[in-house]
């Protein structure tokens, strides 16, 4: 099997140079950056909402013990089955041991990063059940047998034209290109699918202890008919989406909706706090709550990083990220991608497998600047790099990391340098961008700049 | 005031005339300046690569000199960010911690340096052109600098300054990404280009010469009229 760093590398040098591709990008997150600073301006205050907000998932995270026993306590108390799953192996036997039980042949599933994390989809169909996207992204990508291009937008490569094209070639439906009839077509598949589904699978936004209920947010209403309709209610939530109080969601619903689409408040926020009581005349007759650990523990146990445990999965960093923006969510080939995937990737999947996600960065610091728990996203980057280096340098690296220190330290031997620096400077003209050229990963798309006739220290002395 | 100037490797030996732009400068601001011999990087490459310890040898005796300063003025917002926030991190938990934590303080980026400790705007400089400023990401995010290099730049005479879309984003330069990932630092770097050529400006200025080797580099492949400045340079002309 190839590398991850090297299949990361190729696909980026494909993508990077894919205009059409930079083009759709750069011009669907201008769009999102102008509805979100629109929104922003409707809190009081945007800085202390973030301050505010990252104490909270502080609270969360540093008593996440307490608070997880408090949140499972609740959902039992009403007749919820909780479930704890370590890997996500144990989390697919869980919910396929579900499924089985109750002789289901139809799952209809609503958006849940955690169900990709744990490639259920997948599990679900091996394991010969019908299994259908409900949310109109997810649904796009499910039929395009690709993953979630990102975390809140997981169709937002494709373009009006592409989307028709695929419902034309999948469902035999009629090229056009109104969103809305869009819709529609995927409506009309989907509709049939609430109906006949035995099994209803949504992930959550966030798990309130206070109550024991879980938060979802969503535009298109499909999560509600996912909850609703099947007889049984499957919830799949990471241990970090604890929110200590029901009243915190006063917060970080429009704090969501702001950072992750621009919007004031997502199109619907409902709260399920188990299967249906006596008396009530609907939702599902069996409601299970399967949390998932897959080494969020060992992140939690880093004092350095646990922060990234306050992550709400708004796609904000994503957004901001020239990294993301340039290759793509596919390119990193993780559930998480941009700058949340680079800092946890290498915590839940391998350091020195992923590591390379926290060298593809300029450390611009975009990420950590708008991110609304105030995660030190880029810093973390520059952890994982010191964490791999010193678990596994790189014997090249460390030579010339040592060599440069020896010369930089010594006045004369880096005057030396310089000198020669400029005598070579004639020859390497020569071989500018060729095989041979020492410097060719800057030279082949980049001029270097031409070496002064003196050094600033050379005037400096000579003046 | 006493002034120990700390001019970066890259600068030193491919941009001199921004280090004797700034000298020029504030020798003219009456202030005394001075600039050790003996201290050359600030070990910025190989901290960001993940190797702290071939940084700190480097390091170690950038610390050592400063340490002595009265205030530092340093000719890039990234190898100050790298003086004022990372060496304090770097140096946790070592002997030099205390010596790291002392320096901070007394560190400044030039052009914060000029407004923000001797609030001076106006330097009497002229340069009749039509420039774009390119906020390099350590000098912004890490040090929060982004209206002093404006202020100075609105007191040049002739000079008119329009804002690119996207004068925050990244120049995709980021050290030794540059070239681990070149194909995502160069795309990176012609969206830069592209949003800078949409203002008609003839000059993009920054306040880090290492984003405009960056810039400049995919600028003279590309044929493209327009030029790269460092602010000290044009705020030097008179
Ligand atoms: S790291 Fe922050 S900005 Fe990124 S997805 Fe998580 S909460 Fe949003």
């Amino acid at each position: 099997m190839k590398a991850f760093v090297e299949e990361f590398k190729e696909q980026a040098r494909v993508i990077t140079r894919d205009l059409r591709h930079r083009g759709l990008i750069q011009t669907a997150l201008r769009k999102y950056e102008v509805a979100r600073d629109r929104r922003k301006g409707a809190f009081g205050n945007w800085q202390m909402a973030r301050q505010a907000a990252a104490e909270i998932k502080y609270e969360a995270i540093n008593h996440l013990d307490t608070y997880l026993a408090e949140f499972a306590d609740k959902l039992m108390d009403r007749g919820t089955q909780v479930h704890w799953a370590t890997t996500p192996a144990q989390a697919r036997e869980i919910i396929l041991g579900i499924i089985k039980s109750k002789n289901a042949k139809s799952i209809i599933k609503s958006k849940a990063m955690t169900a990709e994390e744990i490639h259920l989809n997948d599990a679900m169909e091996k394991a010969g059940y019908e299994v259908v996207e409900s949310d109109l992204g997810e649904f796009i990508v499910q039929l395009r047998r690709e993953p979630p291009y990102h975390i809140v937008f997981p169709a937002m490569h494709l373009t009006r034209d592409d989307i028709s094209a695929l419902f034309e070639k999948e469902l035999g439906s009629a090229p056009t290109r109104e969103p809305e009839e869009l819709t529609m077509i995927a409506r009309r598949a989907l509709r049939k699918k609430y109906i006949t589904a035995d099994v209803g699978i949504t992930g959550a936004n966030f798990a309130i202890a206070e109550t024991g209920m879980i938060s979802i947010t969503e535009n298109e209403g499909n999560a509600r008919l996912t909850a609703a309709l099947p007889k049984t209610m499957i919830t799949l939530v990471g241990i970090e989406k604890v929110l200590p109080k029901l009243e915190d969601l006063a917060l970080f619903l429009p704090m969501l909706a702001t950072a992750g689409a621009g919007q004031t408040l997502t199109g619907y926020n409902t709260m399920y706090g188990g299967p249906r009581q006596k008396g009530e005349i609907d939702g599902p007759e069996e409601f299970h709550v399967v949390l998932l650990d897959n080494r969020r523990t060992e992140l939690l146990a880093d004092p350095e990083q646990r922060d990234a445990l306050h992550c709400i999965r708004c796609g904000a960093c994503l957004n901001v990220c020239p990294i993301f923006k340039n290759v793509g969510g596919h390119t990193y080939g993780t559930t998480y991608s941009g700058p949340i995937g680079s800092v946890i990737t290498p915590h839940l999947r391998g350091l020195q497998d992923w590591k390379h996600l926290s060298n593809a960065s300029s450390l611009c610091g975009a990420c950590t600047e708008t991110c609304p728990v105030k995660i030190d996203l880029h810093h973390h980057l520059l952890q994982n790099r010191r964490n791999a280096s010193e678990q596994e340098p790189s014997a090249l690296e460390r030579f010339a990391y040592k060599g440069f220190a020896f010369l930089i330290n010594r006045p004369g031997l880096y005057q030396f340098a310089k000198e020669m620096g400029r005598l070579l400077e004639p020859l390497h003209k020569m071989v500018k961008g060729s095989k041979l050229d020492p410097a060719r990963s800057w030279t082949s798309t980049r001029d270097l700049p031409s070496m002064p006739s003196q050094s600033f220290k050379e005037w400096w002395r000579n003046r | 005031m006493r002034i120990t100037l700390f001019i970066p490797c890259f600068v030193d030996s491919l941009y001199p005339n921004v280090g004797m732009s700034m000298v020029k400068i504030l020798e003219k601001l009456g202030h005394q300046v001075e600039c050790p011999e003996e201290i050359a990087c600030c070990g910025q490459p190989a901290f960001n690569s993940g190797y702290w310890e071939e940084s700190r040898a480097v390091a170690e005796p950038v610390l050592a000199r400063l340490r002595q300063s009265e205030v530092v003025v340093i000719a890039s917002g990234s190898c100050g960010a790298m003086l004022k926030v990372f060496y304090p991190q770097m140096f946790a938990k070592t002997e030099w911690a205390e010596a790291a934590n002392e320096l901070s303080p007394k560190v400044w980026e030039f052009s914060d340096f000029l407004v923000s400790k001797l609030g001076v705007t106006d330097l009497g400089a002229k340069f009749p052109a039509k420039v774009t400023f390119h906020d390099g990401c350590h000098g912004l995010r890490e040090l929060g600098i982004k209206k002093a290099p404006r202020m100075l730049l609105e007191k040049v005479s002739g000079l008119e300054l329009v804002e690119m879309p996207d004068a925050e984003t990244c120049c995709g330069f980021g050290g030794t990404f540059a070239a681990k990932f070149p194909m995502i630092s160069t795309a990176m770097g012609e969206v830069k280009c592209s949003n800078a050529q949409t203002t008609g400006a003839d000059y993009i200025v920054s306040n880090d010469s290492s984003c405009l080797m960056h810039v400049q580099g995919l600028l003279s492949r590309q044929q493209s009229p327009i030029k790269t400045i460092h602010l000290a340079e044009i705020l030097a002309n008179s």
